[in-house]
């Protein structure tokens, strides 16, 4: 028998296969409130798109068994880009081939079978990445080449008839808000953060005895609930409000705007702190040395030695706050801060999971992408010391 | 050129250097020998004010080294330790450049001085310049080390143990480089050490120390000949006592001029161990010496050795 070559791969296709055979590729309900019946892919979809993934499912199989080189995992990455993006085209074609059987009130969504293949053809890609130990610019590439595929079966108008799109579509301009709404949030809070976090952590860095009350205040903070903690903000905001009226009249108050991002900032603390002062304090102690002994001064050597040597770590701090913050800032419409967080609570609220996931969706996107841009600037940093 | 007097440090109630006085003339290579402890980095760390000191004085060049800033006073004095401490985000070159950068020297002056540099310690500039010090064995890391140290062409050069991670056959060529360049360019030295063999290769004067005094001073021979107490006795060691003699002797000493004899000759500023070893390899009690030139000057023999 022929050995499996790559295991991850392959547990990818089986996973998928198992979740089309067993699962519907996308769901038809008779309205937006009730939960979908569910259709499978062959149902679904039409022959040539059915086909053409099945094909490149089985290429995918062929490639476990393959002798491992180059070649072969440029294919796998382009194979697996492809399935992606065929994939997304099959869900909207097959919500539009459905529609006209359906009444106006009528929803297709997306089913557990579409999801198990998307993410199993994103996971097969990273994979290929990962095994071509791809540099930041073949990364970029890949990703590239997904978003603009995506772009382009959007303004095809491929994705139309799916329910998620068709919630969007009456939404347009709330939904452009929110968004924006959102971004703010989270530049909002990361800015402050860091103005913050960085001193404090530098300090850390600098006086050890200084760790412990502050780790320990910050570890506090993080320990509280979300939720917890922006409804615990607006009773001091609110008092403050009242008390200092300029600060009312620039939209400080116990709920808001304000309480989300002075939440938002607390829960950014420790991740920056802690990195901040993690990154100099693993400056290796002898360049220190030797750069005091070589005449630097102590500004230049925390501005030419101990900043660029801390940057990575730093960087990743960066990153964890972002992700965190992005997360975290869907809760803060709760207490009345907007952002995408709006859709999951109206979706939640009215038992509609197709607003649940126009509110949810985009905010994973917007971490993955806040990500991924990190992700590579720290890499491209490394990489030119 | 240095002017230590009656300097003391102390961290808490342990003295680690008390009332130590030495004074290092131009172009010496002095070193501070002894265990760990003795205070001997302590001292060093005084001179280019890494540490304060407590009380006493220190002099480089006749001028009182808290007269001047730290920082200036630091880029005046090569500073070379064992654990190197390359930055390890900047090149070979601009690891070498970082004091005459601070110096605000010319672009091309740096530039020129780094390659000079680079030859001088037998690294390829073109090849070594743009390598980042990870690319680097440990033996060329400590050459870039000293270089960076050298760079602005200080008179004084302090060193701390920048040999002892290295593995034995690069340290050994590290020290041959490092008398070379003593000896080519007459920079004032002080080197810190715990190992007797390195000392007793390099110095020109040694100062033994023991719970922060200096406990002997003298040149490497004196030391080994004339041990002032048991400390210095069992420190330099009874055991092997002998051939660290004949490492320190110089064949010139011995030598029968006029005589010849047959073989390879060994060179005139060799130690007698080098010729001992020379003479039971090649299973001969004679040896014929050779000036730097070339030239034949006269015969070792193994009597010579010994008497």
């Amino acid at each position: 028998m022929t050995p499996i070559r790559n295991q991850v791969l392959f547990t990818l296709v089986i996973a998928a296969a198992v979740a089309v055979a067993l699962s519907g590729f996308v769901g038809y309900a008779p309205n937006r409130l009730v939960s979908g019946r569910p259709v499978s892919l062959w149902a679904a979809a039409s022959f040539p798109a059915t086909f053409a993934i099945l094909a490149i499912g089985v290429l995918l199989f062929a490639a476990c068994f393959a002798s491992r080189g180059r070649p072969l995992h440029y294919a796998e990455a382009g194979l697996a880009v492809a399935l992606l993006l065929l994939v997304l085209a099959a869900a909207g074609q097959a919500a539009s081939l459905l529609t006209p059987g359906v009444r106006p009130a009528g929803r297709i969504s997306l089913g557990a079978a579409f999801w198990v293949l998307a993410c199993c053809s994103a996971l097969a890609v990273a994979d290929a990445l990962q095994r071509l130990d791809a540099g930041p610019a073949l990364r970029v590439i890949a990703v590239a080449a997904i978003v603009a595929g995506i772009v382009a079966l959007a303004i095809a108008g491929m994705f139309d008839a799916l329910s998620i799109v068709r919630e969007y579509a009456t939404r347009r301009q709330l939904f452009a808000d929110a968004m924006l709404r959102h971004i703010t949030l989270v530049a909002g809070s990361v800015g402050p953060a860091i103005a913050i976090g960085f001193p404090l952590g530098v300090a850390a860095a600098r006086k050890p005895a200084l760790q412990n009350p502050l780790f320990a205040i910050l570890n506090l903070l993080q320990t509280i609930p979300s939720i917890a903690l922006f409804g615990l903000l607006i009773f001091p905001l609110g008092a403050l409000a009242r008390s200092v009226p300029w600060l009312a009249a620039i939209g400080v108050g116990g709920i808001g705007v304000a309480p989300a991002i002075v939440a938002l900032v607390l829960y950014a603390l420790l991740p920056i702190v802690r990195n901040t002062s993690a990154g100099i304090a693993g400056v290796d102690p002898a360049v220190i040395e030797s750069a005091r002994g070589m005449g630097l001064t102590q500004r230049q050597i925390f501005r030419q030695v101990e900043l660029p040597l801390a940057l990575p770590v730093l960087l990743a701090g960066l990153r964890i706050v972002t992700v965190q913050a992005i997360g975290l800032a869907v809760v803060a419409a709760l207490i009345g801060a907007g952002g995408l967080g709006t859709f999951v609570f109206e979706g939640l609220g009215q038992y509609a999971v197709d607003l649940v996931l126009l509110g949810a969706l985009p905010a994973i996107f917007l971490a993955l992408a806040a990500d991924f841009v990190l992700q590579t600037l720290s890499t491209v940093l490394r990489r030119h010391g | 050129m240095i002017e230590i007097d009656e300097v003391s440090k102390s961290y808490g109630n342990r003295r680690v250097v008390d009332r130590l006085s030495l004074t290092v003339g131009a172009g010496e290579l002095c070193v501070l020998l002894g265990s760990s402890g003795c205070g001997k980095s302590t001292t060093l760390r005084m001179i280019n004010r890494l540490i304060p000191t407590d009380a006493g004085s220190i002099r480089v060049g006749g001028e009182d080294v808290t007269r001047v800033p730290a920082e200036v006073l630091r880029r005046r004095i090569g500073y070379a330790i064992q654990s190197i401490g390359l930055f390890p985000h900047w090149t070979v070159a601009d690891n070498i450049a970082t004091v005459p950068r601070l110096l605000k020297w010319r672009e091309t002056r740096v530039r020129d001085r780094v390659g000079e540099l680079l030859e001088l310690f037998r690294l390829d500039p073109p090849t070594y310049r743009g390598k980042y010090p990870h690319q680097l064995s440990g033996g060329e890391q400590q050459r870039v080390g000293v270089a960076r140290a050298l760079a602005a062409d200080p008179e004084l050069l302090l060193m701390d143990e920048p040999f002892a991670a290295v593995d034995p056959i690069t340290r050994d060529a590290l020290q041959t480089e490092l008398a070379h360049i003593h000896r080519a360019t007459g920079k004032t030295i002080v080197f810190v050490t715990h190992d007797i063999e390195e000392a007793l290769r390099l110095a020109t004067r040694i100062a033994i120390m023991e719970r922060g005094r200096i406990v002997q001073l003298g040149a490497p021979l004196d030391i080994l000949e004339h041990p002032a107490n048991d400390f210095v006795r069992d420190f330099v060691g009874r055991h092997g006592l002998g051939l660290k003699l004949l490492s320190v002797r110089r064949i010139a000493d011995r030598l029968r001029r006029g005589e010849t004899a047959d073989g390879e000759p060994v060179a005139l500023d060799a130690s007698l161990g080098e010729a001992l070893s020379a003479m039971t390899t090649r299973r001969t009690d004679r040896l014929p010496v050779c000036d730097a030139d070339g030239h034949n000057v006269g015969v070792i023999a193994l009597a010579d050795l010994v008497h």
